[in-house]
């Protein structure tokens, strides 16, 4: 026992940034997630021309809270011969896989929770893997059949896809050469290039299989709510599914987070490296002096006094937020003997500013692919998988792997790369497609939408 | 001394989730204890500074092949099979030679220890610091003295996936 | 890294575990899982002996154990859905085609 306490102590002693780090993380990170799925109603609500939720708080602002009110005090209902300890698990792989993933991500150069992990992208990619259990055995515990065939579908699905998302960050480590996360964006600022730019396949093979890996539409097949009620989240209610649903809008953070750390240069301003360029350090807090001129413009619109208030707070938000923006940018035109100093705080903040600017373009990107495509039927999806992407994510790695051996013999580097991956890339394409095309001349009543069977 | 508590921690699960996972009657149940027996196995891969391995055996046998396992004991499973007796006739005798096993390799393992100069050398480990990066040593090794073992893996898994199509595939 | 002494029970201790597993067990799916845990007590001795030496072959080697393990997992459970079409059973004293 007395070696089990010292050892505690001294775990503490060396690691207690990092726990505090991940409590914050775990117990903030709820109300993150409600807020993104209040922007996501926002935007849907925008693309189908109407308003969204306004009532609960100004423009709705207080709707997630108004949600998980509602959902902590609903009724914990376990059906009759449902394995109880295994439904009590499911929820918890899913939550847990999801958050530990979150663990290994680095938000900012100055903000990593696992710093300095040697394999760094891999831990990510593996830890989120886990996260099949939780559907698998939470389809299984509810002894539904509805439920079990949801959930057979959509691990199915999850581990189709995971190969083909593999296959493109791996795609991507052929330029960065390593797998700690702070090297892959420091690789990216020495090559002065996103590598999402070097090879356009990768992050596109990426996009699509990250969609298909967190079951958002048009891939949400096992959990729409027109199909098997609700796939394997049928049975779970109240606190388990919002357990769930955590657990998703987690996954759409971490997928969303690999992809910017590797495709589209992480914590770096666009053209970090060209000087001439270096007024776009301005933008970040015009942007939000921008978005605080609206909101107080917005102000005297509003119908009660209390909305009034709350609109000049998140005002007053936006401009300390563009305080804080602003200041590392602007100290060292004033003080130049300060700039060292103040170089470390630039990063961190402008790094974190354009970390989340990233994440979010490509949250977003998610959101308008959900209100705008219809649905992929599950044979439809898994021939998508395993007949399109798998193969182009492989023949992709092969040529870019012979485009970087050109490229080195001829000693091109940074943008001249462009030279030789993107005619890699084209090629890799034009292959897929046309293993695509000749499969469809070969099978024709097929692929013509034949009755599917989905265990075949 | 934090180096030998996680030791005996990861060690405790794993022992503990192995028997578990052979005397459980719900299939389900044994494979969920399989799950924590193979992280806790890639916990100690962690703490012997293998971290590429850790990762590897997260990815490949929790994330893979426990997922391929649980698929096959939801399509198998059987009501009755949970009722019915779960440990085989000869489990007495099967029970003693096994014991007698684990007895005779742990008399040898413990009488190695305690004589110098038999049994396991004595040598001292590299200290963790000193240590060269994990992943970039496998590569280098993996690609360059055991090439050859590297493509005959990928042929086999080739060989065992189309092996797996075709003895799963319904005969129509 | 401790003694090596420690690695080699634990080792041992899965080894045998699932030893049991394997010559106990009725239901094949079970004996599969414990030749899974066979497997990992080898790579648990495979990496701690590759750490005591310096030797990275140790690590190398536990790699292809579990690209290995994995086909044979795969291999082995088609066999057992192949089987269970046509028995509808799971149980290894029921399999006893070869009996007449």
């Amino acid at each position: 026992m007395q070696a089990v306490t010292q050892a505690t102590m001294e775990f503490v002693k060396q690691y207690w940034v990092p726990l505090v780090c991940g409590l914050v993380i775990v117990g903030v990170l709820p109300l993150i997630v409600g807020y993104v799925v209040l922007v996501e109603r926002k935007i849907m609500a925008d693309m189908q021309a109407r308003l969204g939720p306004m009532r609960v708080g100004p423009h709705g602002l207080l709707q997630p809270i108004a949600d998980a009110v509602k959902l902590l005090i609903k009724e914990d209902i376990i059906p009759d011969d449902a394995d109880k300890l295994v439904f009590w698990l499911a929820p918890v792989l899913s939550v847990g896989a999801a958050l530990l993933a979150i663990a290994g991500l680095a938000i900012g150069p100055a903000f990593q929770i696992a710093q300095g992990i040697n394999i760094g992208i891999l831990f990510v990619v593996g830890v989120s893997a886990m996260g099949i259990f939780g559907i698998v055995l939470g389809g299984w515990a509810s002894n539904s059949h509805y439920s079990l065939i949801g959930a057979l579908r959509s691990s199915a699905q999850l581990v189709s896809y995971e190969t083909a998302a593999g296959m493109a960050l791996v795609c991507g480590l052929l330029f960065a050469g390593t797998l700690n996360i702070t090297s892959i964006v420091q690789a990216q600022y020495d090559q002065g290039i996103w590598f999402g730019l070097l090879a356009p396949v990768a992050l596109f093979v990426y996009l699509v299989a990250s969609i298909a890996e967190t079951n958002r539409a048009p891939f949400d097949l096992p959990e729409a709510e027109s199909e098997l009620v609700a796939g394997y989240m049928t049975e779970f209610s109240g606190f388990r599914w919002s357990l769930y649903f955590l657990a998703e809008y987690t996954n759409m953070i971490v997928v969303a987070s690999v992809a910017t750390t590797l495709f589209l240069g992480g914590w770096l301003r666009p053209f970090p490296r060209t000087h001439w360029l270096n007024f776009i350090d301005y933008l970040p807090p015009l942007l939000m002096v921008a978005i605080g001129v609206y909101c107080l413009m917005r102000t005297p619109k509003q119908p009660a006094r209390v909305q009034q208030l709350f609109m000049l707070a998140v005002a007053g938000l936006c401009f300390a937020v563009a305080v804080v923006l602003a200041a590392p940018v602007l100290v060292p035109l004033v003080k130049p003997p300060l700039a060292a100093a103040v170089r470390p705080f630039y990063e961190g903040i402008h790094g974190g500013f354009w970390f989340i600017f990233k994440v979010g373009v490509y949250i977003y990107f998610f959101m308008w692919l959900r209100f705008t495509l219809p649905r992929y039927r599950f044979d439809q999806l898994m021939r998508l998988g395993w007949h399109f992407l798998i193969p182009l994510s492989i023949i992709n790695v092969l040529l870019i792997g012979i485009a970087m051996i050109v490229g080195s013999s001829y000693h091109l580097n940074g943008g001249w790369l462009l030279l030789v991956t993107i005619p890699a890339s084209i090629i890799a394409l034009i292959i897929a497609l046309l293993i695509l095309a000749v499969e469809q001349k070969s099978e024709p009543q097929k692929a013509a939408g034949a009755a599917p069977d989905s265990y075949a | 001394m934090l180096d030998q508590v996680i030791f005996y921690l990861f060690a405790g699960i794993a022992v503990v989730s192995a028997i578990l996972t052979v005397t459980r009657r719900n299939a389900v149940h044994s494979a969920i204890f399989l799950i924590t027996a193979l992280l806790a196995t890639a916990g100690i891969f962690l703490q012997l500074r293998a971290e590429f391995l850790f990762i590897v055996q997260i990815i490949l046998y929790v994330g893979g092949i426990m997922v391929l396992f649980v698929f096959v004991i939801m399509l198998v499973n059987l009501d009755v099979a949970v009722r019915q007796m779960q440990f085989a006739r000869q489990k007495w005798v099967a029970l003693l030679i096994s014991l007698a096993l684990a007895a005779q390799v742990g008399l040898m393992l413990w009488s190695s220890r305690k004589m110098p100069g038999q049994g396991v050398p004595v040598l001292s480990a590299v200290p963790s610091e000193k240590l060269p990066p994990n992943s970039e040593e496998v590569a280098k090794s993996l690609f360059s003295s055991y090439l050859l073992p590297f493509e005959i893996a990928s042929v086999l898994l080739l060989v065992a996936m189309i092996g797996a199509v075709v003895m799963a595939k319904k005969r129509t | 890294m401790l003694p090596i002494g420690h690695y080699l029970f634990l080792g041992l201790a899965l080894f045998i575990i699932g030893a049991i597993g394997v010559v106990t067990r009725r239901n094949v799916i079970v004996i599969l899982m414990s030749i899974e845990l066979i497997l990992n007590a080898v790579n648990i001795n495979l990496v701690a002996f590759s750490r005591l030496y310096g030797d990275v072959a140790g690590q190398v080697f536990a790699l292809f154990i579990i690209a290995d393990a994995a086909a044979e997992a795969a291999v082995g459970l088609g066999i057992i859905i192949a089987f269970f079409r046509n028995r509808e059973t799971v149980l290894e004293d029921e399999m006893d085609l070869l009996k007449w």
